[in-house]
């Protein structure tokens, strides 16, 4: 099966004093209808990465291809993709209509066809009473939607998004994440969406590319990313996440029997094909671990600030050996955890939950 | 309240003062530096000429009547004047030309610099406004200085063999042409880059991105959003043009005369002032008109503009 869209050790250098690696080199094979997000900090090389498939930028080295086409010289209007940009880019001397029907009309398609599929996609982002508003009448989140249907209305084979939920506020922002996710699985279309924001990436995305300084860190999907990051990065980026000092004891394929600080061992995972010997870090998830008494706890430590959030309470550790630890219990209304600030406490969490990180 | 309401009225008045002095200084020079003239110009068009130059205070609509017609000389017949009227039709083709070429040459030019990156867009901007600090004598006749039978294009064309005897370019329609353009190209340049600096150049990436080709992306979506910058750069070039004096002076050699030349001569050695006031204000007439009918068309053209 070949895939939507294959990226091969791509690389793009700006050339200049010195010369600016926006990305390093990239692989990345992205299937047919599948919701696709390069998440990255800004800078991280995802938006390079996407403005080459889009055509907008020439690659220095490494190969892009299409179901298997070569994409390398072809112009941006001869890519069947279509791009949502970050600041929309819609024509402000044109229509809702105008705009959404504007690729069609560059097709040459005739005008009854693109009548019809521009109603469809004012019906399918419910912007039909809009049809006939300049762009610059209608709200930020309702320039969104055009700028969407914009892009889908000449069925590209691949759909690219550029941050395009980065200027909305907080509450438009959610309800934008369902609607496109929505849309994606209604029209099967392959979806490449840049972001700079983890929990968008984790709602939305099939599969997720952590992109940093120009390189990808790591692919998978996006409990896989969260539960399993293969390395100190990904877990720093994503959520938030305890470091804590081991040992590897002994390990046989993906499991690792690790010493902690406490002298205490405990099962971890190992990053597959790793062989890492001798000092390593652990990832742990805050809410992947727990707190009891100092005898039953993997870490010994005291109790140094407890955090009311509502939905749950963060427990900060400061940890004997001299590093701190932060643990999330949900709260429920008939239960508290018993402990208070200075009590001598264990930390806790069972085995597998531990990420050996490569670094 | 009644008793707020002085004191804010007092304030609105000062503020109300301030105003009227800040506008004093401009309103008093185009009293007397623009209207007055003016007036006076309407008035002399509607006097009789003196011997030698000047007006006799006698109401005559001679001037008038000859801006477009003459009485020959033996049997009185009427018909039209063919001198004034090719001289009118030649300064309105020639500034249209005009206006035309400094567009074809201002539009890529303003594009390139506004596409540059922003530090050097300062750099270009001064090579184009640095001949605009030359006195515009001297730049015409460094134009003179190219396209004159032993100038440099004709020297270099006979030395390489290409003609034998050289091509008679100064004194023609053409040379009042390209002295024009290039005089008023900055004028042209300017207002297309102020409004190619604004254009948001995503957008033409999304006309890419939506499968329109290069010319498709320049008619649809440039061209329409720097219409402004090409309306007012066809004014500043069209207005002067049409009124040039010096260009078609110096490259059309006297005998291709414009409006602004057959003015002057009427003030000069044909003292008739009444002819020249109404040939003046006819000029200012036909400047009126034009920008009129093309600020109309051109704000009317293209779909969707509100």
């Amino acid at each position: 099966m070949t895939a939507a869209i294959s990226v091969r050790n791509l690389r793009k250098v700006y050339p200049g004093t010195p010369d600016v690696v926006a990305l390093a080199d990239a692989s990345i094979d992205i299937q047919d209808n599948e919701f696709f997000t390069l998440l990255g900090p800004s800078g991280c090389g995802k938006t390079t990465l996407l403005r080459m498939i889009a055509g907008f930028e020439h690659p220095t080295s490494g190969t892009l291809t299409m179901h298997g086409e070569d994409l390398s010289d072809l112009p941006p209007y001869k890519r069947p993709v279509n791009t949502v940009f970050q600041s929309y880019a819609l024509f402000p001397h044109m229509t809702v209509a105008q705009n959404i029907g504007f690729g069609l009309e560059m097709l040459g398609k005739p005008k009854a066809e693109i009548k019809q599929t521009v109603d469809e996609m004012m019906e399918l982002v419910k912007m039909t009473e809009m049809a006939d508003r300049q762009t610059g009448q209608i709200s930020g989140g309702q320039q969104q939607r055009v700028a969407l249907a914009r892009a889908l209305a000449p069925r590209p084979r691949v759909l690219l998004l550029d941050e395009p939920l980065s200027a909305l506020d907080f509450k438009l922002r959610k309800d934008m994440q369902l609607e496109l996710k929505r849309l994606q699985m209604e029209t099967g279309i392959t979806f490449i969406f840049v972001t700079h924001d983890q929990e968008e990436a984790l709602t939305m995305s099939d599969r997720i590319a952590v992109m940093s300084a120009g390189t990808i860190r790591q692919i998978g999907g996006p409990r896989d990313i969260y539960d399993h990051p293969a390395e100190r990065f990904v877990a720093d980026f994503i959520g938030d996440t305890n470091f804590v000092p081991a040992e590897v004891a002994t390990h046989k394929g993906t499991d690792a029997d690790v010493t902690l600080s406490s002298g205490k061992v405990v099962t971890a995972r190992m990053p597959e094909g790793e062989q890492m010997q001798g000092k390593v870090t652990l990832a742990v998830r805050p809410e992947h671990a727990n707190i009891s008494t100092e005898a039953e706890g993997l870490l010994p430590g005291t109790l140094s600030e407890v955090v009311y959030f509502g939905t749950d309470t963060h427990y900060h550790v400061a940890l004997d050996d001299g590093t701190g630890f932060v643990v999330r219990r949900q709260n429920r209304p008939d239960e508290t955890s018993g402990f208070s600030t200075g009590d001598r406490i264990g930390v806790q969490f069972a085995p597998g939950v531990g990420q050996v990180l490569r670094d | 309240m009644a008793e707020h309401s002085p004191p804010a009225n007092a304030t609105e008045k000062r503020a109300s003062r301030v105003r009227w002095l800040l506008l004093a200084p401009a309103l008093l020079v185009l009293l007397f530096a623009a209207s007055g003239p003016l007036l006076i110009t309407l008035v002399y068009s509607v006097l009789t000429p003196g011997d030698y130059g000047g007006v006799i205070w006698q109401p005559s609509g001679d001037a008038w009547f000859n801006v477009i017609l003459q009485r020959d000389i033996f049997d009185d017949t009427l018909s039209w004047s063919d001198a004034h009227l090719s001289i009118f039709w030649r300064s309105v083709k020639l500034s249209l030309m005009t206006t035309v070429g400094c567009i074809i040459f201002g539009f890529p030019t303003a594009y390139f610099i506004a596409t540059r990156p922003k530090k050097q867009r300062d750099l270009w901007m001064l090579l184009i406004i640095i001949p605009f600090w030359t006195n515009i004598l001297i730049r015409t006749f460094a134009v003179v200085e190219l396209i004159r039978n032993e100038g440099t294009i004709n020297t270099v064309l006979m030395w390489s063999g290409i003609i034998d005897a050289p091509i008679q370019m100064l004194f023609t329609e053409f040379s009042i042409l390209v002295g024009m353009i290039y005089v008023y190209l900055p004028l042209m340049v300017l207002p297309l880059y102020a409004s190619m600096e604004r254009l948001d150049f995503s957008l033409v990436e999304a006309g890419y991105d939506l499968y329109a080709t290069r010319m498709q992306v320049l008619k649809r979506i440039i061209l329409p959003l720097v219409k402004p910058g090409v309306i007012a750069g066809s004014i500043l070039v069209f207005v002067p043009s049409l009124g040039a004096y010096v260009t078609p002076r110096v490259m059309g050699g006297g005998n291709q005369l414009m409006i602004g030349n057959l003015i002057e001569l009427q003030f000069g050695q044909g003292r008739n002032w009444p002819l020249g006031a109404a040939l003046s204000i006819t000029l200012l007439a036909i400047v009126m008109v034009a920008l009129m009918a093309y600020v109309r068309t051109a704000g009317k053209e293209g779909p969707g503009h509100g």
